[in-house]
């Protein structure tokens, strides 16, 4: 691959080589013949009409649904395969909208041992605060997670994400049902993060225009990779036209959104 | 417990005087030891929509004790625990692995159960009555032993929140996303099952099979109208179990109705009260 040399600066996972990778789930084949390099340092857009596979394929990538064939992730001096940290923001989260978790609750849960129901220590909340900060959700910490909105909540859970810091940060449709300017500030987020931290983003999205933009790949996925290469290659390809023909020209006018 | 008795006498209640009503200071006693221990258990029977599972438990419990008295151990609650263990387990399992709905599978289980409880203690024309009261309950009959088994149900089930809390927490908030972070989530709901299933096998011959549930549910419920976070959470439900429990123990002694009952009606009137406050309390 040409973008080989990008690897040499990140201490992580630099490539993850998926080979021969397939989903059968029951009868069900969602999956199959799956061959892709993917690389630190880019952002790669998974794109690809409903029912596609894609939220399986970035379950199979986490280990929550079994898979066949080969997924090697490779460190950048050669050594390979430890289970890498994987940072993991879902598609849906349907959260109770009368559960009394606050955001705060939520990092104290995930990350630090005290019983949250017993205590707060001050220096963990102080550390909440850094991470929220860096997705401007800082002022969300008392919030109940119920009483976010769609975009609150989607930078709380990336945030979530980062903490600790991954070396593969998977985003499942992390965007809908996010305005314009939230939606712009999200992909702004997520290109510094893969700046500094020099990051495997694997993200799953519907915003042709956002992923023009943003993605250094992008892949096209139909049960298989149908396309995939830069940006202006896959979204201008004659398959990406057949699968989306009818529906992208409507989404466009709509701006782009699902 | 004659410490307990002592401290007691300091209250102006008749039946605290010393020497009387032995009967009156145990119950307040196991009252205060099994409330933090259902008030705490309960917010996660809440907020994982599990009021209906914690309700066929019961029913679980229920059969333990006629099967125990069938195979004539020595300690019935043995046999109760076992079997309740037994039934969350069996429908954990079930429920993981079939499609069908979790109110599915329980039913159907919490019914069999509760069936062949009945059938075998039916079985060649004997008598139902004289399990009457496990379906009511009757607190005033418990033994320094018992308490002692209470006290022991209440440190487990605290060391148990202290170190698996959070981790539950986030199971409940997102199996998904536990996952990613490398929780076993399967366990974790097993484990909570269980937890849930001892408490209930232990308490239910004091608080009673028909009213159990209530006791885990209503604390929670209403300290969710009223809280902001987890720490509200808890500490709401704890008062609200602790005061409704001692408060409907006494109520009970001098109106004389089941205590059980009495508890649960004080349970249910603070949940409307906190239903109508929902809002303008906390956020």
């Amino acid at each position: 691959m040409t973008e080989r040399k990008e690897c040499l600066r990140c201490q992580g996972v630099c490539c993850t080589k998926i080979e021969n990778f397939g989903v059968t789930i029951g009868s069900l084949e969602i999956l199959r013949n799956i061959n892709l390099h993917i690389h630190c340092g880019e952002l790669t857009a998974i794109v690809g009409p409903n029912g596609a596979g894609k939220t399986t394929f970035i379950k199979a990538l986490l280990g929550q649904v079994p898979h066949t064939g080969n997924l090697t992730f490779m460190k950048s001096d050669g050594s390979g395969n430890k289970p890498p940290v994987m940072g993991y923001v879902p598609q849906k989260i349907t959260l109770d909208p009368t559960s009394p978790t606050s955001v705060a609750d939520l990092f104290l849960a995930s990350k630090y041992s005290s019983p949250v129901w017993l205590m707060k220590p001050k220096k963990a909340i102080a550390d909440i605060r850094e991470r929220l900060k860096k997705v401007n959700a800082d002022h969300l910490m008392d919030r109940p997670l119920g009483k976010l909105s769609g975009g609150e909540l989607q930078r709380v859970l990336l945030a979530l994400a980062l903490d600790p810091v991954p070396e593969i940060l998977l985003l499942d449709e992390p965007v809908s049902g996010i305005d314009q300017n939230g939606l712009m500030l999200f992909y702004e987020n997520v290109s510094a993060l893969k700046e500094s931290y020099d990051l495997t983003i694997i993200l799953v999205s519907h915003d042709f225009d956002m992923v023009r933009k943003y993605a250094d790949r992008v892949v096209l996925l139909n049960r298989t990779v149908i396309a995939s290469g830069k940006p202006e290659e896959v979204l201008e390809s004659d398959s990406f036209y057949e699968i989306f023909s009818a529906r992208s020209l409507k989404n466009r006018d709509r701006g782009g959104e699902q | 417990m004659e410490i307990w008795y002592r401290i007691l006498e300091i209250l102006p209640f008749e039946w605290a005087r010393h020497g009387q009503m032995t009967f009156m200071k145990n119950a307040l006693l196991a009252v205060i030891l099994l409330t933090p221990v259902f008030a705490v258990l309960g917010t996660m029977i809440v907020n994982n929509n599990m009021a209906f599972f914690s309700d066929a438990l019961g029913h679980g419990a229920f059969t333990g004790v006629v099967i125990g008295g069938l195979l004539g151990f020595g300690l019935p609650i043995l046999s109760v625990i076992v079997f309740s263990l037994l039934f969350a387990f069996l429908i954990a399992v079930i429920k993981h692995k079939s499609k069908m709905s979790g109110d599915t599978v329980i039913g159907v289980i919490s019914a069999t159960a509760v069936a062949l409880g009945i059938f075998l203690v039916t079985l060649g024309g004997k008598s139902f009555a004289r399990l009457n009261s496990y379906l009511i309950g009757d607190i005033l009959s418990i033994t320094p032993e018992e308490i002692f088994l209470l006290f022991i149900l209440l440190v487990v089930v605290l060391v148990f929140w202290l170190l698996f809390f959070n981790r539950l927490l986030l199971v409940s908030i997102n199996p998904s996303l536990a996952d990613s972070r490398g929780i076993n989530t399967f366990l974790y709901e097993v484990i909570f099952s269980c937890f849930v299933a001892v408490t209930v096998a232990v308490s239910m011959p004091w608080v009673g099979l028909l009213v159990i549930n209530s006791f885990l549910v209503l604390p929670a419920a209403s300290a969710r109208n009223l809280a902001g976070n987890q720490r509200q959470y808890h500490f709401i439900a704890f008062a609200i179990s602790a005061f409704s429990g001692i408060s409907g123990l006494i109520l009970s002694y001098y109106i004389e109705t089941a205590t059980g009952a009495t508890i649960v009606l004080i349970l249910a009137a603070i949940f409307f009260i906190s239903h109508c406050l929902r809002g303008r309390v906390a956020g």
